[in-house]
């Protein structure tokens, strides 16, 4: 069985975002770009399927400019085995992102989809329950655990009120949680191995789909600032505070 | 076009962020009906036909929708969806799951996480973490909606909505629902507390969490906690704050031994009052807090707990 992830090439998670001064979006010149934390939990799930023997392939697949070779070399160097990036310097949203990703599965026909739950740049949390409604498969969103048996996955979520578990049935796509694995470090042996490794690289033309924006963003602004605050010396100053300024105990 | 708020519930009634989801969708249209799903769910039916200014509840029985497979729920949203201008869900586990694969199906785009009406195709939206805020506007026919329930008041009670029983779509097959294993506590629901008590990295252990409760249960509190705490195997994942976990907005958030990482202060940065209870100054958490104590939070904590108590 092959297995797809997909990586997202985003901010950094420890970069402190500025919006830009035409309120037209955020800074991204000379900004520190890194994958998706979420996804490297994604090809961490997928390449422990194969060294387990549970997976025959792991295929790595991005969406974006020319750049997120970067982030699927990254994919490559801690263990999957060949990328393919749909290059396009248009603005992607999720349900785009998806349709490239269903021609990409048409294509490759995996047994199972492993991307990360949400990209922590745009924050929409849809491209796989996107890509499973798309492709009619199961979805097991916010994996907390995976195990494959025999044609289907157990798979166990975080949902609001603790942990539920769901039998689903292959092939499918898995959204992960942070709690699914801890993601490994390239090795530099491994770095300099993924360099030769192959990505292919297609267009959403070339598949034949349409990557129109449907929403429109017409401003980013920075949120409203708090007020800073007080620091208090003693325990007894502090509920003096809230009981009598704030008003809240 | 009226829009249709698609409710999460338990069987007897519908999740309190119902009442927030109509609120957001009465900004959208005032015709709001509200769709109940479910095996046996004519007393949550009941729940949601008492939310004032719901005009209409729809409720579908099925056997396929008593756990909220996304599977089996989805066709019937989607056959449903044509005769609106909006599918409306609250952005909790449920919404977040089931949303996207309606929106998929529809071909349309999904707003996540909405924080404000702007117009009926217009809203606001948090990006990075809520590090900017971005208004996007949809020219989709029917548009589907997340909103987040901590920035939209929950709607009244006291309403009598009529209840109008629709057929199921069945199951698909394609997933099944085992079983769960919920955290069980007397405590008040984080995300609708009044007030929030959350620990950190600095508690240091999941015994030590027990000095919170103590505090909350003073409070009547909901308990919380960093993403540092949850990964460290202190508290179970549903008590997460943060950018991927549970949002919150109490009158009183209190930050216990959280140093106050991005990703956690998008969680809980719109709580009206805001104390932290940390031993670095240096904590970015302070920049966020109304009130802050710098010290051992081992000291701290118990003498809070005690002077509480003399309320």
């Amino acid at each position: 069985m092959k297995v797809l992830v997909a990586v997202k090439r985003v901010i950094d998670y420890n970069v402190k975002i500025r919006v830009k001064a035409d309120n037209t979006g955020v800074e991204t010149a000379n900004v520190k770009m890194s994958m998706n934390p979420f996804d490297e939990i994604a090809v961490e799930e997928a390449i422990r399927m194969r060294e387990k023997g549970l997976a025959t392939e792991v295929i790595v697949f991005s969406a974006g400019p020319a750049q997120c070779q970067e982030t699927i070399r990254t994919a490559l160097a801690m263990g999957a085995d060949r990328g393919v990036l749909v290059q396009s310097d248009a603005e992607l949203q999720p349900l785009a992102v998806a349709k490239l990703m269903k021609a990409v599965v048409d294509k490759e026909q995996p047994g199972l989809v492993i991307v990360g739950k949400q990209a922590i740049d745009d924050d929409s949390n849809q491209t796989g329950q996107m890509l499973a409604a798309l492709l009619g498969w199961s979805q097991g969103t916010f994996a907390n655990k995976l195990h494959v048996v025999d044609g289907s996955a157990e798979v166990k979520r975080e949902v609001d009120g603790g942990l539920e578990n769901i039998k689903i049935k292959l092939p499918a796509v898995i959204t992960t949680d942070l709690r699914l694995n801890e993601p490994r470090y390239a090795s530099l042996p491994n770095i300099m191995k993924a360099k030769k490794k192959p990505i292919e690289v297609l267009t959403a033309d070339a598949l034949g789909v349409d990557i129109t924006p449907r929403l429109k963003v017409l401003k980013v602004e920075e949120p409203p600032k708090r007020k800073s605050g007080i620091k208090v010396k003693t325990v007894a100053e502090l509920i003096d505070k809230l009981r009598n300024e704030a008003g809240v105990i | 076009m009226a829009v249709l708020v698609v409710a999460a519930h338990d069987g007897k009634t519908v999740r309190s962020n119902v009442a927030n989801a109509v609120t957001a969708a009465s900004q959208m249209d005032p015709d709001v009906h509200v769709l109940v799903a479910g095996s046996n769910a004519g007393e949550a039916a009941k729940s949601a036909a008492a939310i004032q200014s719901v005009a209409k509840v729809l409720q579908a029985e099925d056997t396929a929708y008593a756990n909220w497979v996304a599977e089996d729920v989805a066709p019937l949203v989607v056959k449903l969806a044509p005769g609106y201008s909006h599918v409306v869900m609250a952005a909790d586990s449920v919404g977040k799951n089931l949303a996207p694969r309606v929106a998929a199906l529809l071909d349309v785009a999904q707003v996540s996480e909405a924080i404000k009406v702007v117009s009926p195709d217009t809203f606001v939206r948090p990006i990075y973490a809520g590090n900017a805020m971005a208004t996007v506007q949809t020219a989709d026919k029917i548009k589907v909606v997340t909103i987040r329930p901590t920035n939209f008041k929950a709607a009244a009670g006291g309403g009598g909505a009529p209840i109008e029983q629709i057929g199921g779509t069945g199951a698909g097959g394609l997933a099944a629902y085992v079983g769960a294993e919920l955290s069980k506590s007397e405590r008040p629901e984080l995300t609708s507390a009044k007030i929030v008590v959350s620990g950190g990295r600095g508690l240091a252990s999941g015994e030590n969490f027990k000095m919170l409760e103590a505090l909350a249960d003073k409070l009547g509190a909901g308990l919380g906690a960093s993403r540092a705490a949850v990964d460290a195997g202190y508290v179970p994942n549903d008590y997460q704050v943060g950018q991927t976990g549970k949002v919150v907005a109490p009158d009183l958030y209190i930050a216990i031994g959280i140093s106050g990482a991005i990703q956690h202060l998008a969680g809980m940065k719109d709580s009206k009052t805001i104390v932290a209870i940390n031993k670095d100054e240096e904590a970015p958490i302070f920049q966020v807090a109304d009130y802050g104590i710098v010290g051992d939070l081992f000291q701290i904590v118990p003498e809070l707990t005690a002077a509480v108590e003399k309320k």
